[in-house]
């Protein structure tokens, strides 16, 4: 079957940011198309735990961009339907020593800063929040606006508000450019989209992409594995991890790291994650970060030293050099956006992508300066200046600095 | 009628026992908890974590995890693969069977 009518933009990318990206465009009034070459949250986002992450962010631009999705995934709560299992539920970092517990509090303090609720917790009131967590910790702090969703859900469910033309199943294999170099569509095997705009949101593998479309984006792939326990009543009421798992996060190691975040969900299974390792995208399973996961979430949650794990999945999340996304128009080509390279933030941040994405695709007012998710910012030498500036392309935002 | 047991002249007997629910089932050897059960003309030995609704063996073969049951005191075993052993204390499972840990 064969459309005539040609979308406002083709978005790459059928994962939460790329369904994030689609519904923010379609409340501005754009038609979309998504493209992937497999099935919504095929990739990363089906491979997530849906935290919504506040806590373990600092001060900068991450930070200002997951407060905005926070207050997003709020408003978007009231609107997608209930299986998104949307939970406000809080997350708890705790800290096993006072050194821990000074860092922090530091930590913390930058947080408050840029407008995170970071509430201390003592010693003796931890238990109050969550009785089965084990004796003998610091203390720590209890963030109300960290929350979860179920992450496929999510995206299922954002595809379908946006009421996008999806094309699952099918890899784009060029990104089309005029003769002046802009974008003018995407063709995958069945078909040729054509669009004045083409948002790349295909997460860990928006490096190639990028490169379909004559640019460059480091994204390099960071595996993790998660851990799923047996159906258990509410034995976690929030989101709880050790406070260096902050520390994995920032860090830029290749090597095996792991810290237990340690959660429970509607359906009744503990979610024990999360392993970061750069090993390519090799899909293997590690039995030594399976076994590191289940060991440090029973130091946590020692109630959880006999309960059974189901089974473990992983993903791979795409990582950048500088931690941060790529989002926004990319100078080198006109016409093409990125949305891409979350790392392991992707679910939390979508919201706040799309609609940094759906003003550029407006020409409107950014909720967020973007300099510094710029996707030229690896660029060795200065971005060239622009030779062209089609009608069609979206406005480059000059970039500001961040608050 | 020819059946199994009459083809190889098999007279099995009870060897052992197992207790459910404080019932005492009588055990042939290698049979499973499941088998046990379905003996003993039980047909149900769990409820569901939703709404309470009686389940028991479906598949029969490890597969669906419908036939779960608490043995010994931990929950969540598969009826149909573990064996019947001497003196085992076997329990209906309510929901997770981990209502002991909820806060």
């Amino acid at each position: 079957m064969l459309k005539r009518h040609s979308p406002d933009a083709v978005i790459i990318g059928a994962g939460v940011v790329g369904a994030a990206c689609a519904y923010y465009a379609a409340r501005a009034g754009l038609s979309v198309a998504v493209v992937d070459r497999g099935p919504v949250a095929g990739g990363t986002t089906g491979a997530g735990e849906g935290n919504l992450l506040v806590s373990d962010k600092e001060a900068g631009p991450e930070l200002a961009l997951a407060l905005l999705s926070a207050g997003l995934w709020r408003e978007l709560a009231a609107v997608l339907p209930a299986p998104v299992e949307y939970e406000a539920k809080g997350g708890l970092v705790v800290a096993p020593d006072e050194r821990a517990l000074t860092a922090l509090r530091a930590f913390a303090e930058g947080q408050r800063a840029a407008g995170v609720t970071a509430v201390d917790v003592d010693a003796g009131a931890l238990h109050e929040l969550e009785p089965h967590l084990a004796p003998g910790l610091a203390g720590g702090f209890h963030y109300p606006q960290d929350a979860q969703v179920q992450p496929a859900q999510a995206a299922a469910r954002l595809l379908a508000a946006s009421g996008a033309e999806l094309h699952l199943g099918e890899e784009v294999t060029a990104v089309l450019r005029d003769a002046s170099g802009a974008v003018r569509g995407v063709r995958t095997a069945r078909r040729e989209l054509a669009a004045p705009a083409v948002v790349n949101a295909a997460g860990t593998w928006g490096g190639r992409v990028a490169y379909l479309a004559g640019a460059a984006l480091p994204v390099l792939p960071r595996r993790g594995f998660v851990l799923v326990t047996e159906p258990l009543p509410r034995v976690v009421r929030h989101k709880v991890y050790a406070a260096d798992y902050i520390a994995d996060v920032a860090s830029g190691s290749a090597a095996l790291q792991s810290s237990a975040v340690v959660e429970g969900t509607p359906a009744g299974p503990v979610l024990i994650g999360a392993t970061r390792e750069r090993v390519g995208f090799d899909r293997a399973l590690s039995t030594e970060a399976l076994r590191r996961l289940a060991v440090q979430a029973a130091a946590l949650f020692p109630v959880l030293a006999d309960v059974r794990v189901l089974r473990a999945y992983h993903g791979f999340r795409p990582y950048l050099p500088d931690h941060l996304p790529a989002i926004g128009p990319d100078p080198r080509v006109p016409g093409l956006l990125h949305a891409c390279g979350h790392e392991g933030a992707g679910i939390g941040l979508a919201p706040g992508t799309g609609a940094l994405i759906a003003a550029a695709l407006t020409g409107t007012e950014p909720p967020l300066p973007w300099g510094p998710f710029r996707p030229d910012r690896f660029d060795q030498a200065p971005p060239p200046q622009q030779p062209h500036q089609p009608a069609s392309a979206p406005p480059p935002h000059p970039p500001r600095r961040t608050p | 009628m020819r059946s199994p047991r009459s083809l190889v002249g098999g007279a099995p007997a009870a060897e052992h026992t197992v207790r459910f629910d404080g019932r005492e089932l009588p055990v042939q050897p290698g049979q499973s908890i499941a088998a046990v059960l379905w003996a003993a003309g039980i047909l149900a030995w769990r409820t569901t974590r939703g709404t309470g609704a009686p389940r028991g063996a479906f598949c029969g073969i490890g597969a669906c995890y419908d036939c779960l049951v608490t043995v010994n005191g931990r929950p969540n075993q598969r009826a149909c693969l573990v064996p019947a052993r001497p003196g085992d204390d076997v329990t209906t499972q309510e929901g997770t069977g981990h209502a002991d840990l909820a806060v």
